[in-house]
């Protein structure tokens, strides 16, 4: 029988895995972003598992509004990288100094 | 094994194995290709638990419009990958003991831990989720659904600001001198007497 504990160890298996992704691809911008995605996906996935099992939409609600947030993040995050790389011709998050941070 | 629990085990284990793929395919594209399988068959684990109305929200959304996005950006921008895949592996060691211990602290706790919570009955053939989630939105969270109507607003905003470009040397009108335009400005009616034809056979002859 499928139970909460099978999804939950699901979601932070992926959660892990975008984790990894993260430490793995830190120059490639675009990859890092979509290595949130996943993370998203993975926090979502949460969500629905306990909106399921509790019988309470609420956990449904809260996943649209994630969905909502991250498309917009997605949108800006985006547009952001392709004026970077008009600027600077790379995506090379070692490239990105300027800041002298 | 019951059906739905082969369902949840061979879709986990594609999901899974789409997600390694996203953080280590050498192309992006890739990467952003199996990010798409990732999140189908999460919408199909979202079918399983009678998220129905989210999991086609989240193929629309996400695989038609926001990976599509993504993919259109990466054909767009032309990467030196090889300079990208440089050390790749280099901080894996590091990478791989932070995941692990994640994944192991996270079995650990939440492995058989089911929180009291079994398994619901089964919805009525009539249940409509879809209908649920709207009487929820519209009702009890107007405010914050009105919210995310701005933030969207705000993205499509941000996205067009940031990457409009303007060219010189470029021939537009301007739209508001197009609108203001006046019949005055463009029509310019000449009054020209009538003139008889000259007669043609005096130079003829």
């Amino acid at each position: 029988m499928i139970g909460l504990n099978h999804y939950l160890v699901l979601g932070s298996v992926l959660f892990a895995l975008s984790v990894l992704g993260i430490f793995l691809n830190r120059k490639n911008l675009i990859v890092l972003l979509m290595a949130i995605e996943l993370m998203l996906l993975a926090v979502n996935i949460n969500f629905i598992a306990f909106s399921h099992f509790l019988n309470d939409t609420a956990g449904q609600i809260f996943v649209f509004f994630i969905l909502t947030v991250a498309a917009a993040e997605s949108a800006i995050g985006l547009a952001i990288l392709v004026v970077l790389f008009r600027v600077r011709r790379s995506i090379n998050v070692d490239d990105l100094d300027s800041l002298k941070g | 094994m019951e059906f739905s629990a082969v369902i949840f085990y061979l879709f986990a284990a594609i999901l899974l194995l789409a997600g390694l793929r996203v953080i280590t395919a050498k192309n992006p594209v890739h990467a952003a290709l199996a990010l798409v399988l990732a999140f189908f068959t999460a919408a199909g684990l979202w079918i399983l638990l009678e998220a129905e109305f989210l999991a086609i929200t989240l193929v629309l959304v996400y695989v038609g419009a926001v990976m599509v996005l993504f993919l259109f950006v990466v054909m767009m921008l032309d990467i030196n990958l090889e300079q990208l895949r440089q050390q790749f592996w280099d901080y894996l060691p590091i990478a791989a003991l932070v995941a692990g211990l994640l994944i192991v602290q996270m079995i650990l706790v939440l492995g058989g831990e089911t929180f009291g919570l079994n398994p619901p009955a089964p919805k009525p053939a009539g249940y409509s989720n879809t209908k649920e989630l709207g009487l929820l939105l519209y009702t009890e969270y107007v405010y914050p659904f009105e919210l995310a109507a701005v933030i969207l607003l705000v993205a499509i905003v941000a996205a067009i600001a940031l990457t409009l470009r303007r060219r010189a040397g470029v021939k537009w009108v301007d739209p508001a001198v197009q609108v203001k335009v006046k019949r005055e400005g463009r029509v310019r009616l000449v009054n020209l007497k009538p003139q008889k034809p000259q007669a043609q056979s005096e130079e003829d002859a």
